[in-house]
C-alpha cells in the first residue's frame, strides 16, 4: 500500500520545478538593484501630503521560498505623519517585521523581494525617495541617518567582541566623515547619557555582555538615535524585558522623541503598550492591514472581527472575567491563501457577503479605515 | 511575634494545603580559582508559602528574582539548601530516591519553552505515554486508549500520535506540554512561565484549558509568570518576589486592589494598560534589580525604593499580617 502524502506534500520534482521559476523572477529583481548608477528619475517621487514622514502606498513583499511564493506583506498602506507615534499590531508572522523591514530595504534577499508599492520617505525640501527602487549606495546614506531601527533582541543586536563606546562611534563617524576622532567620542558620551545612564565614560569602554538586558536596550536606542533620524522604527523594543523596565524604556523613547522630534513606527503584540505610546494604529493579519484609526477610535471603537477579538483575548488588570475569549481556528496557511476575506474562517460575525472578493478598505471616519463587509452599509452611508 | 516563633520551632501541617514551603532557601556557589568557593547567589531567600487544594498560586516577580528556582527546589529537580517543603504533608527531601520516583507522578511541571522541552525524536503519543507507561499507570493493552483519550481532552487529535514536535506550532506543542503532564493524573503542577512564549490568542487558548483541566480533575497549580494581567486572570492567590524573598503574599483580589509594599505598587503601576484615555500615575524604578550574589544590607529593595527609611538599610523587615492572610514584609507597616 502506498504511503498516504500529507497535506501540503511536495515531490522533489515539484520543488525543483517552483525553484527554478522563482529563481527567474528573483534574478530580474537583483539585475535591477545590482546596476552601478540608477537615474534620479527612478527613486525622487513627492510626498502626498508634505506633514508625513513616510507613505507606505499598496505595498508587497513576496519570499519565493520552494515550497511557493508566501506573500508576506499584501497589499499595505498606511501613512506615518510627522511628530507621531504609529503602533502597528498583529499575531506573529502577521508581517509587520516584514514591512518594517522593507522600510530599511533588509528583507533577506535574494528571496525576498518587494515585487510592488511604494514607500515614500520624505527628505525634506519637497523631495521624497521612493524607497522601493532606491539602489543601495543611496539606501546606505538614508539607513541609520533618516531611518534608524531598534531591534526585539538588545542581546543579539550587540556585537560582543567590540566596546559599546566603539559601536556608537561607529554610527556616527560613518555618517558624519567630517567629524574628528574625539569629537565623535564627546557625542558618543552624550548620547550615552541622553539615554540615561550615569556611568557614561565607564559603560563606553565596556562589552555588551557587562550590561543587563535594560542597559543594553538603552544602548541600542543611543546607536539608532545617534545621527537624530526622521524616522525610528522600533520592532518589538520591549517584548524582551521586565515591566518595570519597560516602563522606564517606553518612557524614554517619548522623551526622546519629543526631544529629536522624530515619528516612531512602533511595532508590537502587546496591546497595551499600543495604547500607551501610540496616536495611530494599525492591524495587521495575514499580510494586510484589517483596520486602522487613531488610538482612540481603534480602542473605543474596534470594528474589525479581528481586533475586537484580539482586544477580548487579553486578560486586563482589574476586569475580571471567568473565561478569556479565544479567537477559534489558526491563521491560514501563508503559501495558499484564500481569495475571500483571509479571517473569513475564523470569523464569528460573518455575513452574507464575506464569500466574496477580499473587502476592500471602507471609511468609518476621517481617521478610522477597516476593511470588512459588516461595515460596508454604514461606511457608504456617511459618505452620502 | 508568638506564633511566627512557633513557626519555626515545629512546623504544623494543615489538611487543607496540598503544598507547604517552610523558610526555603537555595544558593549557587560561585566557584573560583581550584574550585575554592568565593560566595554563593542566593537565588532563593527564605521562601515561605502554603497552597490550598484545587486553588492557583501566582508567582511574580522580574527575571532574576528566582521564580523559577523556587518552582525546581519544590519538585527536587535542583537540591535545596536550607528550610522545607511538605507535599500533603510529607517532607518531599527526606524521601529516598525510590520513594521520590512515586511521588513524582503527583507533581509535574510544565517548562515555558515549548520548543525546547520536547524531544525532537519522539513521536507525540511517546512524548505523552512514556511515563505513563514506566509508572505502570495504567494495563498495557489500555494505554494507546488513554494516550488518545488525554490528548482529547487537551485538544490534540488522535492522529496527530505519529507525529513529531517540529510538525506543531508554539500553542500545540503547549498543548503537548499540558498533556505530557497531565497524563499522569497529577494532584499538583508547577506552570513555569507557560504562555509567555505565544501569541495573544493562542495564550488565550492555553490558559483557558488550563482552568478547564482545573475544573475537571481539581488540580493545584504553581503559576510562575512576569505577566501580570494574566497572573490576575487566573489565580486565587498571589505571591510578589524581589530578589529571593517573598515581600508580598495574598489573595489575588486584595493584592491587586491594594498592593502595600513599595515594589509592588511599582510593578503594577508599570502595567501598560490597552485603554488610550487612562493616564496613570507611573512609579517609575530608577535602576535595575542588584546581584543577588551580593544582596544589599537591610530591607532588600531599599535601594530602589522610593520611601526608603534610615531603618531599612539595617533591618530586614518581618512579615506582618495585615488581615485577611495579605502579608507584607516591609518597615512602613511597622507599628
Amino acid at each position: 500500500m502506498a504511503k498516504k502524502k500529507p497535506e501540503g506534500y511536495l515531490s522533489a520534482k515539484e520543488s525543483r520545478r517552483i525553484s527554478r521559476e522563482n529563481r527567474k523572477i528573483t534574478n530580474e529583481f537583483e539585475k535591477k538593484r545590482k546596476r552601478k548608477s540608477v537615474p534620479e528619475e527612478e527613486y525622487v517621487t513627492v510626498m502626498k501630503d508634505e506633514g508625513n514622514v513616510l507613505e507606505i502606498d499598496n505595498l508587497h513583499t513576496y519570499f519565493f521560498t520552494d515550497a511557493g511564493t508566501v506573500k508576506s506583506v499584501n497589499g499595505v498602506s498606511f501613512e506615518v505623519p510627522v511628530g507621531k507615534t504609529v503602533g502597528v499590531v498583529g499575531e506573529s508572522g502577521c508581517g509587520k517585521s516584514v514591512t518594517s523591514l522593507s522600510i530599511m530595504q533588509l528583507v533577506q534577499r535574494p528571496q525576498g523581494q518587494t515585487v510592488d508599492g511604494e514607500i515614500r520617505l520624505n527628505m525634506g525640501d519637497g523631495k521624497a525617495y521612493n524607497i522601493v527602487n532606491t539602489p543601495n549606495y543611496k539606501m546606505q546614506g538614508i539607513r541609520g541617518n533618516y531611518v534608524s531601527m531598534i531591534f526585539q533582541e538588545p542581546m543579539t543586536s550587540l556585537n560582543p567582541v567590540f566596546r559599546i563606546g566603539d559601536q556608537i562611534d561607529e554610527v556616527i563617524a560613518l555618517h558624519n566623515p567630517e567629524m574628528s576622532k574625539e569629537d565623535v567620542r564627546k557625542k558618543t558620551i552624550e548620547m550615552i547619557e541622553l539615554v540615561g545612564i550615569a556611568n557614561s565614560e565607564g559603560v563606553a569602554r565596556m562589552y555588551p555582555h557587562e550590561l543587563s538586558g535594560g542597559m543594553r536596550q538603552r544602548i541600542c536606542i543611543a546607536i539608532g538615535l545617534a545621527c537624530n533620524p526622521k524616522l525610528i522604527i522600533a520592532d518589538e523594543p520591549t517584548t524582551a524585558l521586565d515591566v518595570t523596565i519597560q516602563a522606564q524604556i517606553l518612557d524614554l523613547l517619548r522623551e526622546l522623541k519629543d526631544k529629536i522630534n522624530s515619528s516612531i513606527m512602533l511595532i508590537t503584540h502587546d496591546l497595551g503598550v499600543i495604547a500607551e505610546m501610540a496616536d495611530y494604529v494599525v492591524v495587521m493579519y495575514a499580510g494586510r492591514v484589517v483596520e486602522k484609526g487613531t488610538a482612540t477610535d481603534i480602542f473605543k471603537n474596534p470594528c474589525h472581527p479581528y481586533t475586537i477579538g484580539l482586544m477580548n483575548s487579553k486578560p486586563v488588570v482589574g476586569k475580571k472575567v471567568d473565561r478569556l475569549y479565544s479567537i477559534p481556528g489558526k491563521v491560514p496557511n501563508p503559501i495558499d491563501m484564500p481569495n475571500y476575506c483571509f479571517f473569513k474562517d475564523r470569523c464569528e460575525m460573518c455575513v452574507e457577503g464575506c464569500a466574496g472578493a477580499y473587502p476592500e478598505m471602507v471609511k468609518l471616519s476621517d481617521t478610522h479605515y477597516v476593511s470588512c463587509y459588516r461595515h460596508y452599509d454604514n461606511a457608504q452611508k456617511e459618505e452620502k | 511575634m508568638a506564633e511566627q516563633m512557633k513557626n519555626e520551632e515545629a512546623f504544623v501541617h494543615n489538611e487543607e494545603n496540598i503544598l507547604e514551603v517552610n523558610h526555603l532557601k537555595k544558593y549557587f556557589p560561585i566557584k573560583g580559582a581550584l574550585g575554592t568557593k568565593r560566595g554563593a547567589v542566593k537565588a532563593v531567600d527564605d521562601v515561605t508559602f502554603s497552597i490550598k487544594k484545587g486553588t492557583t498560586m501566582g508567582l511574580v516577580g522580574e527575571s532574576g528574582c528566582g521564580k523559577s528556582t523556587t518552582g525546581r527546589t519544590i519538585l527536587r529537580l535542583i537540591e535545596k539548601t536550607d528550610g522545607e517543603v511538605y507535599f500533603n504533608g510529607i517532607d518531599v527531601n527526606k524521601l529516598s530516591k525510590k520513594e521520590l520516583r512515586a511521588l513524582r507522578t503527583k507533581m509535574q511541571i510544565i517548562f515555558q519553552d515549548p520548543y525546547s522541552s520536547l524531544s525532537p525524536r519522539l513521536p507525540i503519543g511517546e512524548i505523552i505515554g512514556e511515563a505513563v507507561r514506566e509508572h505502570g499507570l495504567v494495563p498495557k493493552e489500555e494505554l494507546d486508549e488513554y494516550i488518545t483519550k488525554v490528548m482529547l481532552s487537551c485538544g490534540l487529535q488522535p492522529y496527530h500520535k505519529d507525529r513529531y514536535p517540529h510538525e506543531f506550532s508554539g500553542g500545540q506543542r503547549q498543548r503537548i506540554c499540558i498533556a505530557r503532564a497531565i497524563a499522569l493524573n497529577p494532584d499538583f503542577i508547577v506552570c513555569d512561565e507557560p504562555v509567555s512564549a505565544l501569541d495573544v490568542s493562542i495564550q488565550a487558548q492555553v490558559i483557558n484549558l488550563l482552568k478547564d483541566l482545573q475544573d475537571q480533575l481539581g488540580l493545584t497549580y504553581l503559576f510562575i509568570s512576569h505577566d501580570l494581567s494574566v497572573v490576575e486572570h487566573i489565580s486565587d492567590t498571589v505571591g510578589v518576589m524581589y530578589l529571593g524573598g517573598l515581600v508580598e503574599t495574598g489573595a489575588t483580589e486584595d493584592i491587586f486592589a491594594n498592593p502595600l509594599h513599595p515594589y509592588t505598587k511599582a510593578l503594577f503601576s508599570a502595567i501598560p494598560m490597552p485603554d488610550p484615555e487612562i493616564k496613570t500615575d507611573r512609579i517609575i524604578l530608577e535602576g535595575s534589580i542588584p546581584s543577588p550574589a551580593n544582596p544589599p544590607s537591610g530591607c532588600k529593595f531599599h535601594t530602589r525604593c522610593s520611601e526608603c527609611m534610615e531603618i531599612c538599610k539595617n533591618k530586614a523587615p518581618e512579615a506582618r499580617d495585615m488581615g485577611n492572610g495579605h502579608v507584607v514584609r516591609c518597615h512602613l507597616y511597622d507599628k
